[in-house]
């Protein structure tokens, strides 16, 4: 299960994936080596394997997601980011792909270096923490926001480490990662026009997709 | 003597070298032309191995399974077995339709050697002397079992397996397939299994040689010279073993401290227990199958397998190819209630498959049935072997015969 409570991602009748795993998809060059972290039931991963010819992998915590992929046939391994990604050697995959996860980890930061460590291009997307229906929950109800996208209540989420798009922005210039593509997503998970840093986009997005590489890659 | 190989066939009935079989229990001479090296530096020459085919191979030789047998098991993976006239020990798992689809590829399944159902082993004549080998054979590795596995296939014209399947034994020869002949392997499916064998298993094992040495019967390995079997000694090796093959769940489950046709213990050493009862039962059928030099040579091989050792001491190193990663498409599986070969042995392998950026899925199967899971009901082990195989074969371009309409 992701860490978000979504359902059917992907049709696999129709060939079709939800709109912000079509996005991520999209920023994916036809014909490289993907690593798909978190990949839960294998939308994002089946679509890229068979629509865009990838050589793809992933990584799933639960079982139940494991099996449905490896029964699918997809490269799938039963881990752990957090353990398992030291196991990779540098430069791996062209692309890894931490789709709605960066919150569930115990250490982001940590995963955020491996990511631009095993991956020339790391494609991260996760909820914004300052989207301003969470912001209004807090400061009229005075609780823990549980959205139809976050539909968890706090004693029960896997989501520790929320952060806002502001805070995410931030640890990447801390980390020295360039943010070479930025998407914010509205409801629905439709594209806005909004640009990343801005103050604006951290208030209107309910999530951000962005893509990194270690500083002095070539971009 | 021959209880446990009553279907032996004199040599002059082995097929000719060049030709190719299909069907159950063939045999074949191997070595003729060059002998094998073992590793302990022994060469075998005009060498017999006994092995079933299931299905047909295709045009390009593109769709063979290679399934590899455990520790006490032989080439009969789905046919009905001569001896003890149950069926094969994978036919869950193998055969029209199942996962292994015999309808969609040609499966092999060749009896080790140091085997004592078909292929050379202690058990077989040593044409020097005219007698049993007894300990005079050779000690084999899994390495070795490979080899001759290795010869066969070439020997049926297969250049290129599609796939090579087993577990536990079964499963380090799957490994050292891969390792050895990356070329000749397209995907590797080893189950319960692990890179290496460990101390506490090799322990159970020397419990296991120990008590059949222990057996006066035993002659110091002599025994079919001298008209003896040492049956009580295999038979405890066995319980010894078969308890390791289980989980206290599933020994519970199946038993508990239930009695055996009795209301009261009887306050003495017999089979008071269902378990014990069990158990004997299990030592006594074992005999009339197996033989107990086998058991030793058999037990050893997997004691030797370190595929790290060989590879200087870093089990990555083994999945290297070329500078990059070995070509070969793994998929691992484990059983959590596993304590012979737990889950932390396939997972050092899948992170040794990782550090070299390999193609791996790995999968651990929630079940309280223990390390005998792999040859029971396990829908989902079933599963995902049927869906690494799929998708292999859409990326081999194995094209999907149409099913029969059975």
């Amino acid at each position: 299960m992701s860490p978000l409570d979504d359902t059917s991602s992907r049709n696999r009748r129709s060939g079709t994936i939800r709109l912000d795993l079509k996005l991520i998809a999209d920023m994916v060059e036809p014909g490289s080596r993907v690593l798909d972290i978190g990949c839960g039931d294998g939308a994002l991963l089946d679509f890229l394997v068979h629509e865009k010819g990838v050589d793809g992998r992933g990584i799933e915590l639960s079982m139940d997601g494991v099996h449905t992929c490896v029964s699918h046939g997809l490269s799938v391994i039963q881990g752990d980011a957090e353990t398992d990604l030291k196991d990779y050697p540098s430069g791996a995959f062209d692309y890894v792909i931490l789709s709605q996860t960066l919150q569930a980890m115990r250490a982001p930061r940590t995963v955020l270096e491996e990511l631009v460590r095993i991956g020339d291009r790391a494609i991260v997307s996760f909820p914004n923490f300052g989207y301003w229906r969470i912001r209004m929950a807090l400061l009229w109800l005075g609780r823990m926001p549980v959205t139809e996208r976050l539909g968890y209540e706090w004693y029960e989420t896997p989501n520790i480490h929320f952060c806002t798009i502001k805070d995410f922005t931030s640890l990447c210039d801390r980390l020295d990662i360039t943010i070479d593509r930025s998407v914010i997503l509205g409801r629905d998970n439709r594209p806005t026009r909004l640009a990343s840093a801005d103050g604006i986009a951290n208030f209107f997005g309910e999530q951000g997709v962005f893509m990194l590489r270690r500083n002095g890659r070539q971009g | 003597m021959n209880a446990s190989i009553p279907f032996r066939q004199p040599p002059g009935v082995a097929e000719a070298a060049g030709s190719v079989s299909e069907g159950t229990n063939r045999r074949v001479v191997l070595g003729a032309d060059r002998p094998m090296r073992l590793d302990c530096g022994v060469e075998l020459a005009n060498f017999t191995v006994a092995y079933s085919t299931f299905g047909t191979l295709n045009a390009d030789r593109s769709n063979a399974v290679m399934v590899c047998h455990a520790l006490t098991g032989d080439h009969f993976v789905t046919d009905y077995h001569p001896v003890s006239g149950k069926p094969g020990w994978w036919s869950m798992l193998v055969g029209p339709g199942r996962p292994i689809d015999t309808n969609r590829y040609f499966v092999i399944c060749s009896n080790v050697i140091g085997g004592c159902m078909g292929s050379i082993g202690p058990a077989e004549t040593d044409p020097a002397t005219g007698k049993p080998y007894g300990l005079g054979f050779p000690v084999i590795t899994i390495a070795d079992m490979v080899r001759a596995q290795k010869l066969l296939v070439d020997h049926l014209g297969i250049d290129k397996l599609f796939c090579v399947v087993g577990g536990s034994m079964g499963g380090m020869q799957v490994l050292q397939w891969a390792v050895s002949y990356p070329d000749h392997v397209f995907a590797a499916l080893p189950i319960a299994t692990a890179a290496r064998h460990s101390a506490q298993n090799i322990a159970f094992h020397e419990v296991g040689r120990q008590a059949i040495m222990a057996d006066p019967d035993w002659c110091g390995g002599d025994y079919l010279n001298q008209g003896m079997r040492p049956h009580r000694g295999l038979a405890v090796a066995r319980m010894a073993a078969h308890i390791t093959y289980l989980s206290e769940a599933a020994l519970h489950r199946k038993f508990g401290r239930n009695l055996q046709n009795r209301q009261a213990v009887t306050y003495g050493f017999d089979a008071d227990f269902q378990v014990e009862s069990y158990l004997r039962h299990q030592g006594i059928t074992f005999v009339d199958r197996f033989d107990a030099n086998s058991y030793l040579y058999i037990t050893r091989a997997m004691d030797y397998f370190d595929l790290a050792a060989e590879h200087g001491g870093v089990l990555a190193n083994a999945f290297r190819y070329k500078d990059g990663p070995t070509p070969v498409r793994f998929c691992l599986t484990s059983f959590s209630s596993d304590w012979l070969f737990p889950t932390t042995e396939s997972r050092a392998v899948v992170h040794a498959l990782n550090a070299v950026a390999a193609n791996v899925s790995f999968v651990e199967v929630a079940t309280d049935k223990g390390h005998d899971a792999f040859l029971l009901d396990e829908p989902e082990f079933h599963q995902v072997v049927r869906g690494f195989l799929d998708g292999c074969a859409e990326h081999r371009g194995l094209t999907r015969r149409r099913a029969a309409t059975a």
